[in-house]
């Protein structure tokens, strides 16, 4: 895929300069433009170098002052919030000790969201992408709709959510009086609103990946697959599913690494015993015990943590395209 | 553009050699692990004080910049919807000639530390004259000589403030900081599913509201009420034991299931939805809910006592504009300023006086307790005492583990 791209995009230049085509003459182009073209490609490493200065400015410098951050030491008699130059790896071995379940606890939500988005996104992306195919008007409706909750704030969405949930609120009496709840069941401050929470919040990194990807399945081979008398699940899974990879693969990640980090959810959502997610625990260090070293040193792990397992994961299942 | 170098060979050797490629390159790579070392920690670390050095007052630059900026906490000064300005702060800079600007930046203590701690720390400005912080935020601030000293004569209008709020702990004499509003927590509930009400924090952990209540995440307004609950006089000399018996009652009752959650201003939603049936409550929120949402709830200091907290005003230890102000600060202790601005937030208000001004005002509101509390009230709110820096860290740090976090 990544060859055909190429070819379409010098497919345009190359002809643009058409004279190349000619035959039995030697390059036809002036020196003046080669010389532009040489510009040119000069001219692509000046484009990324805002890109370059910005990432290290936001990304790389806060990632080493972090790393610092989370090897100070509180000096003897400091007040809040004081804390020392040092290289206290220790830190580390608080944190996780103590928090390791939060750690846990926020992979498997993520996990189980993930999962969860990837069973109601995929068929969604599919009935968009292949089974509307043509009808411009209706996909672009449905489109629409897919993304129209990222209009509203995320943390507004969210506490619809709660409103939604709540014991007096429409959900919770339906789900009594069909005894799917007991009587004195709730939805609200429970581990599976958290876990609806993500999956609704994240549902549209995980749709739009593998739409865009569906969207340039050649549906012949679906027919192919058809008149080699496969069943349709057998399609599904032998062409249409190998060919979505891709989509998949960006839609999980998409989906997987922020649902990790998330704090919103599972504090809106979420009560106090067993639905702490990582991203709490570092806003309560960070905020309100004021231990900066312990609450980088969480952020630090969690990153690399999730690096991991992206790692992993693509070296699982990934496809090419990806690496 | 390349630079010309001297003709004289030793010059040019020295200037080249200045200006090498790599050298500038080592520089900077330095410069960077320089600066790495040199605490550029995220949330400004604090290699400066903690050397023993505090910051220094800014210079004050008053007489030439007639400015003062002011950050506060939403729905906390007298707004008009229509014009959508603030009347009186219109007022001062009308009477006075100083611009003053008026921001609602601060949504929590802790946050609002978090954010401008780092340049505190380094005394530099933070874009604030004034800041309005909670008397145990105000405390923390001041034993770090993060704010400027009053000139308490350009405030002669201080000598208002309420005689029990003119020595406070940890400011005595009020020295770095004036009373904005107090108020009260206690405990509200839903008057249609608890008709008997509500008289002590331990009613709150009756069966029929099992998994229907919340606290607090505020935690010296939840813990000094378990412990008010304790027996405890929470303004006095307790220790960690008094506070690992309140501990254990809040964690038996999030373990219970007693407890659905513990949450910050939000617990007013849950109200709204019925989540939350009784809470542990402040009594501004449930004024304002009980307006807006109709009469629908009740709040009480429990018989064994509720918390009494205050929000102070205090000059940033960068501020260019303190004699600016004092002058705002000078207006809003003038008893007529303060009854206007304690008739629309509905909070107790610390100005000697401003009750009489409130006569013309709004007469009902002379008897409202909340904001002008009789004796007796007051009698039974209790300020929670200062706690030391080691102890500040150690019980919120035991307070977010109970709270799951």
């Amino acid at each position: 895929m990544s060859l055909l791209a190429r070819n379409r995009g010098n497919g345009p230049a190359a002809d643009a300069s058409g004279k190349a085509a000619r035959p039995g003459g030697k390059d036809p182009r002036s020196a003046g433009e080669i010389g532009a073209e040489r510009r040119r490609s000069r001219m692509g490493y000046w484009l990324i170098l805002p890109g370059f200065a910005f990432m290290l400015l936001f990304f790389v410098l806060p990632v080493f002052s972090l790393l610092a951050t989370s090897l100070y030491a509180k000096p003897p008699g400091a007040d809040v919030g004081q804390f020392v130059p040092a290289l206290q790896f220790g830190n580390y071995a608080d944190v996780l000790g103590a928090y390791w379940q939060e750690l846990l606890r926020s992979f498997a939500f993520a996990l189980v969201a993930t999962v969860a988005a990837l069973l109601i996104g995929y068929p969604m992306a599919y009935l968009v992408a292949v089974r509307l195919r043509g009808r411009k008007l209706l996909q672009g409706i449905l489109l629409v709709l897919i993304i129209a909750p990222f209009f509203t704030s995320f943390i507004l969405r969210t506490q619809a959510w709660k409103q939604i949930l709540a014991d007096e609120g429409p959900v919770v009496a339906v789900l009594r009086a069909v005894a799917l709840l007991p009587e004195d069941g709730r939805l609200t401050a429970t581990a599976f609103a958290v876990v609806c929470g993500l999956t609704y919040n994240f549902l549209p990194f995980m749709t739009l990946p593998i739409y865009a990807n569906l969207e340039r399945l050649d549906t012949r081979l679906i027919e192919a697959g058809t008149d080699l008398y496969a069943s349709p699940f057998q399609t599904f899974r032998t062409v249409t599913l190998p060919l979505s990879m891709p989509g998949v693969m960006a839609g999980t990640l998409l989906t997987f690494i922020p649902a990790s980090g998330d704090y919103i959810n599972a504090a809106l959502l979420g009560n106090n015993q067993d639905t702490t997610m990582i991203g709490q625990v570092i806003d309560s260090r960070f905020f309100r015990v004021v231990d900066y070293p312990g609450a980088s040193a969480l952020s630090f792990v969690l990153m690399l943590a999730i690096l991991a397992l992206v790692i992993l994961y693509v070296r699982r299942f990934g496809t090419k395209e990806l690496l | 553009m390349p630079q010309r170098l001297p003709d004289d060979p030793r010059l040019r050797r020295l200037v080249s050699a200045q200006f090498s490629r790599r050298n500038v390159l080592m520089g900077a790579g330095g410069l960077t692990l320089a600066g790495l070392l040199a605490a550029c920690g995220t949330g400004g670390s604090t290699t400066n004080s903690a050397a023993g050095g505090t910051p220094t007052p800014a210079a004050d630059l008053s007489g030439s910049e007639k400015v003062v900026n002011w950050a506060n906490w939403t729905l906390y000064l007298d707004y008009d919807d229509k014009a959508q300005t603030y009347p009186s702060l219109d007022a001062f800079s009308q009477a006075s000639g100083i611009q003053a600007n008026y921001s609602e930046d601060i949504d929590g203590n802790d946050t609002y530390f978090g954010k401008v701690q780092g340049q505190l720390a380094a005394g530099q400005d933070i874009g604030q004259d004034i800041i309005t912080l909670t008397d145990w935020m105000a405390a923390r601030l001041i034993r770090l000589g993060y704010t400027q000293e009053l000139d308490l004569a350009n405030i002669p209008n201080s000598a208002n403030l309420l005689e029990n709020l003119k020595n406070v702990d940890f400011d005595p004499g009020r020295k770095n900081s004036l009373t904005w509003q107090s108020g009260f927590a206690g405990i509200a509930w839903n008057k249609e599913a608890v008709p008997g009400g509500l008289r002590t924090v331990a009613d709150l952990w009756q069966p029929e509201l099992k998994g229907r209540v919340e606290v607090l995440d505020e935690m010296r307004d939840t813990m000094g009420l378990l412990m008010l609950d304790n027996g405890v006089d929470i303004s006095g000399e307790w220790g960690s034991a008094e506070y690992d018996a309140a501990l254990e009652v809040l964690s038996k009752q999030i373990a219970d299931g007693q407890i659905r959650q513990v949450k910050g201003n939000s617990y007013k939603e849950d109200l709204i939805s019925g989540d939350a049936l009784a809470v542990i409550a402040w009594s501004g929120d449930i004024t304002q809910l009980n307006f807006e949402e109709g009469d629908k709830w009740e709040f009480a200091l429990p018989d064994a006592g509720g918390t009494l907290w205050s929000d102070n005003l205090m000059v940033p230890i960068g501020s260019p504009h303190k004699a600016n102000a004092e002058a705002l600060m000078d207006y809003y202790y003038d008893p007529k300023n303060a009854a206007t601005v304690a008739a629309y937030v509905n909070y107790i208000c610390p100005v000697e006086g401003a009750r009489e001004a409130m006569e013309a005002i709004d007469p009902e509101l002379v008897e409202n307790p909340l904001i002008f509390p009789t004796e007796d009230f007051l009698a039974n709110a209790h300020v929670l005492r200062t706690l030391s820096a080691e102890e500040e860290t150690d019980f919120s740090d035991r307070f977010q583990k109970a709270i799951g976090n």
